[in-house]
């Protein structure tokens, strides 16, 4: 066997001083990083193995424990960086795709941080949330252009709509690619505080059909998880066309993954990878699509409403029009930032394009052809914090989707290895060993208080603004000043720049 | 500098509306005399009113008031009228010197009904003079319409709006319906077109306010197809119950509702019936509601709304007088004409205050 090139990537610093040797170190770690040197009755560690998850040095009673980059330097290029070497060592060794989890790390810009807010200034009052109502119930699904009203009474229903109480929701994150219990802290918060969750392409456990009217259930190109129950129990019914990560491909769950529980939830047999098609073959064109959204439909009584989820990729605008007119209720569009629980590392750093302007550009199409308020438009492919939430709205979202975010309220610490199988915070695993470090009552809290604390930052900037309602943000450039940005990217964003 | 539509100006202003609602006319001393005490808060640098019932001799031809910069731009309008409109009688606006009123436009008025050639299949005579303004606006520099309405008219300009009813001798006009709108502009390069009130067929709106809704209410219009060539609030408001009241034919109240729509605490108190409209009304709606601080007075031939914004964030107050309702910024200049009102009050945020002509009352 010859010798592997690959260097580790991360250096476990352990203070002797410190280690008590309780050896919590070696049992939290999953990836075997610390281990129990019986000979020399100490605590010692495989810096390969590390990953960088901060289980470790979170559970440290004494806080022995330091990660660091490991030190070592290639010589230096701004051309051969150490990840682009490091990739080859690895790919010479194995053969294989390079595999990841999360969102694209690269150093693209981000938009959100060259657009800016509004505030009032003596020509019109601020608003204080604490003294006056400030509203952010939103709903989602198809608007006619105009009601019709006869003595006072409704002459028309209005589609189904999704009643959310802040204008968040937790992206689709299938059981298998994380646990029960990471899917239950998410379902119970989404309940909370009145928004929505999203299962994902991995069926609705038994034990979630309580979430029901918090629930949105998703039909992917596997139709792992489908069946009539499971279309009646969601609020809302999604059709998963791409994802920002890995737009133009399609997902695979190892078998390894594919325990009882997710085997029955998914209706396939234990132990056999889950793969879903890159396209829906039912679906080559946009009147396949448009025949899905009406079967679903109709297998739901016109009860619900159907929203179909695509990566931004380049052509975006002219796809998201086809989709409004395909009978899409509403439309969520996945930024080349969404994270994953798997992607292959080049389409996930390298494919599709930031969702702000993704964003800018199907609103902007969508209101030039008069069908901007047939269709809801939800984003989402790293949405930060509130400040991004109202940025988005301003732009033009009815509302965001948030998942990496999420995750991280429940514990993730963003080490990327959620390919592995072996997340230490128990989220995206299935070994019940791992998976019961997570709590769901205690993810539930911690998720919903997530968004409550958005929310009050979204009232306080709403507020700063002199706007009361949420919907007087929608779509309000005027809020939003650029920098640092080309005219170019401000023609795309339909901003001013700053001074403006 | 640049003019009001290629830039958004802030303002502040002082509001004032009469109406007799037997639909009896008097004369524009009122409404000039109330304005005028409400001096201070408009800085000179905008100042107009709208008046209903100033036309009897053509009740059924659409008054187009126009501004013009030019010869050639009156030249350009005109043959485009010709086109679309049989006019019936044009001529100057008359207006009196005024030592402080300098760089007036041109400003003529035609009376004029629609060519039926002119109409495109299916649309309305209303839709031809909506169509025909937004033309002129946009694409004729140098012409400016000021109104378009039945038996109505609107006269505006750069300066206080006492100076402005000087200039345009509003005195030896009557009518029925007066409102009056006096300027605080945080900056202005001075457009006459830009004074307000702000106006499309017979509606007519004074506006008192900034609403910090305008980015969201502008591009829901423009999916209508209205063009926001003004980039002000005022323009904004009166296509947006053009859009509801002569569009969709949104009853009255539902209008209102949707521009000063009903808090969520409020709506979960009503009955389940009223809820499920209320709530359509914000869903479909929502981005129509106007927010920040604004009072309006809405005028048109069947009567005035005022309202203020649901927060109540801009001072209002109405009262009546035997079959007079009148409507102001400030009470003073309601008293000022009005020295002993049966009944004064100052509307909440979001109720509206309406006068609406008893059937038929105006059609003498
Ligand atoms: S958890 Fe900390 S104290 Fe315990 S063995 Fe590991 S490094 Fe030492
Ligand atoms: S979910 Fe787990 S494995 Fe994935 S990035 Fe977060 S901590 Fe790492």
């Amino acid at each position: 066997m010859t010798i592997s090139m690959s260097t580790p990537d991360f250096l476990i610093e352990r203070d002797r001083d410190r280690c008590i040797k309780c050896q919590v170190c070696v049992r939290q770690c999953a990836n075997e990083a610390h281990f129990w040197d019986e000979e020399e009755q100490k605590v010692k560690a495989n810096d390969a193995l590390c990953v960088n998850c901060h289980r470790c040095v979170t559970y440290c009673p004494t806080h022995a424990l330091t990660i660091r980059k490991y030190p070592l330097e290639f010589r230096e290029n701004a051309n051969w960086t150490a990840s682009t070497i490091k990739a080859i060592y690895r790919q010479a060794e194995t053969g294989g795709i390079l595999l990841t989890g999360m969102g694209n790390d690269r150093p693209y810009p981000i938009f959100w941080d060259h657009l800016l807010l509004n505030a009032s200034q003596v020509t019109n009052p601020s608003i204080d949330p604490l003294r006056e109502p400030m509203e952010l119930k939103t709903f989602l699904g198809r608007k006619p252009d105009q009601l019709k009203v006869e003595d006072g009474h409704l002459v028309e229903k209005i589609p189904p709509q999704l009643e959310l109480e802040v204008p968040i929701m937790f992206s689709a994150m299938s059981y298998g690619s994380i646990s029960l219990n990471a899917i239950k802290s998410l379902a119970a918060a989404a309940e909370r505080v009145g928004i929505m969750y999203n299962t994902g392409e991995g069926g609705l456990h038994k034990d979630l059909y309580k979430y029901g009217k918090n629930t949105i259930v998703q039909v992917a190109s596997g139709r792992f998880g489908v069946h009539p129950e499971y279309l009646q129990a969601g609020a809302a019914i999604e059709i998963k066309i791409g994802q920002g990560a890995k737009p133009g491909i399609g997902g695979h769950l190892p078998g390894e993954k594919v325990g009882l529980e997710v085997s029955q939830t998914r209706m396939i047999p234990e132990g056999t990878d889950a793969i879903s098609p890159a396209p829906h073959h039912d679906i080559y064109s946009i009147e396949d699509l448009s025949q899905l959204i009406y079967s679903l439909k109709e297998a739901t009584q016109y009860q619900k409403p159907v929203s179909v989820k695509i990566a931004a990729v380049h052509n975006i605008a002219a796809i998201a029009s086809g989709i409004a007119r395909a009978g899409a209720d509403i439309i969520a569009i996945d930024g080349f930032r969404g994270g994953t629980g798997a992607a292959p590392l080049r389409t996930r750093d390298n494919v599709g394009i930031p969702i702000e302007l993704a964003l800018a550009a199907v609103d902007s199409r969508l209101r030039e052809e008069g069908i901007r308020n047939q269709v809801s438009l939800v984003v989402g492919g790293s949405i930060r914090n509130s400040a991004d939430v109202v940025k988005a709205i301003a732009l033009g979202a009815d509302a965001v989707y948030i998942a990496t975010a999420a995750l991280v309220a429940i514990g993730c610490h963003l080490c990327q290895k959620c390919n592995t199988g072996k997340c230490n915070w128990g989220i995206a695993t299935q070994n019940p060993q791992l998976v019961k470090r997570l709590n769901p009552e205690i993810g539930a809290e911690r998720a919903a208080n997530l968004i409550m604390a958005w929310e009050h930052e979204i009232k306080e900037l709403l507020g700063g603004m002199g706007i009361n309602a949420v919907e007087s943000l929608r779509g309000n450039r005027l809020m939003l000043r650029g920098v640092g940005l080309s005219d170019r990217e401000l023609n795309i964003l339909g901003v001013l720049p700053a001074g403006e | 500098m640049l003019r009001e539509g290629e830039v958004r100006i802030p303002s502040g202003c002082a509001i004032s509306g009469i109406m007799n609602k037997k639909g009896e006319v008097f004369s524009g001393h009122d409404i000039i005399q109330s304005i005028a005490l409400m001096h201070d808060r408009s800085n000179g640098l905008g100042g107009g009113f709208a008046a209903y019932g100033i036309y009897p001799d053509f009740p059924d031809h659409y008054a187009f008031h126009l501004f013009y910069e030019s010869a050639e731009a009156k030249e350009k309008t005109e043959t485009y009228l010709n086109m679309l409109f049989h006019i019936a009688e044009s001529g100057k606006i008359p207006t009196r010197r005024v030592p402080s009123v300098k760089n007036a436009p041109l400003a003529w008025r035609y009376f004029a009904k629609p060519k039926p050639d002119a109409l495109f299949e299916d649309e309305s005579e209303d839709e031809l003079v909506v169509r025909a303004v937004m033309y002129i606006n946009a694409h004729f520099s140098g012409s400016f319409v000021v109104s378009s309405g039945k038996n109505m008219g609107a006269f505006k300009g750069v300066g206080y709006p006492e100076e402005m009813g000087e200039y345009f001798r509003l005195e030896e006009y009557k009518g029925y319906i007066w409102t009056a709108h006096g300027r605080f502009p945080t900056n202005t390069p001075g457009w006459w077109g830009g004074a307000h009130p702000f106006t499309l067929l017979d509606w007519s709106i004074v506006h008192n306010g900034e609403i910090s809704s305008y980015g969201a209410n502008r591009r829901f219009l423009e999916m209508f197809g209205y063009k926001l060539t003004m980039q002000t609030d005022t323009e904004a408001i009166t296509y947006a119950f053009d859009l509801l009241l002569r569009k969709q034919n949104i009853p009255l109240d539902i209008a209102i509702a949707t521009l000063a729509a009903p808090f969520w605490r409020d709506i979960e108190r009503m009955s389940l019936e009223k809820q499920t409209l209320y709530k359509a009304v914000r869903t479909v709606y929502g981005n129509l509601l106007l927010n920040g601080p604004f009072s309006i007075i809405l005028g048109s031939n069947k009567g005035i709304v005022a309202l203020n914004d649901r927060l109540k964030l801009r001072s209002l107050v109405a009262a009546t007088k035997a079959d007079v309702l009148y409507i102001a910024s400030e009470e003073s200049a309601i008293r000022e004409i009005c020295p002993e009102p049966e009944k004064i009050w100052a509307p909440r945020g979001g109720e509206p205050v309406i006068g609406l002509f008893e059937e038929g009352g105006i059609q003498k």
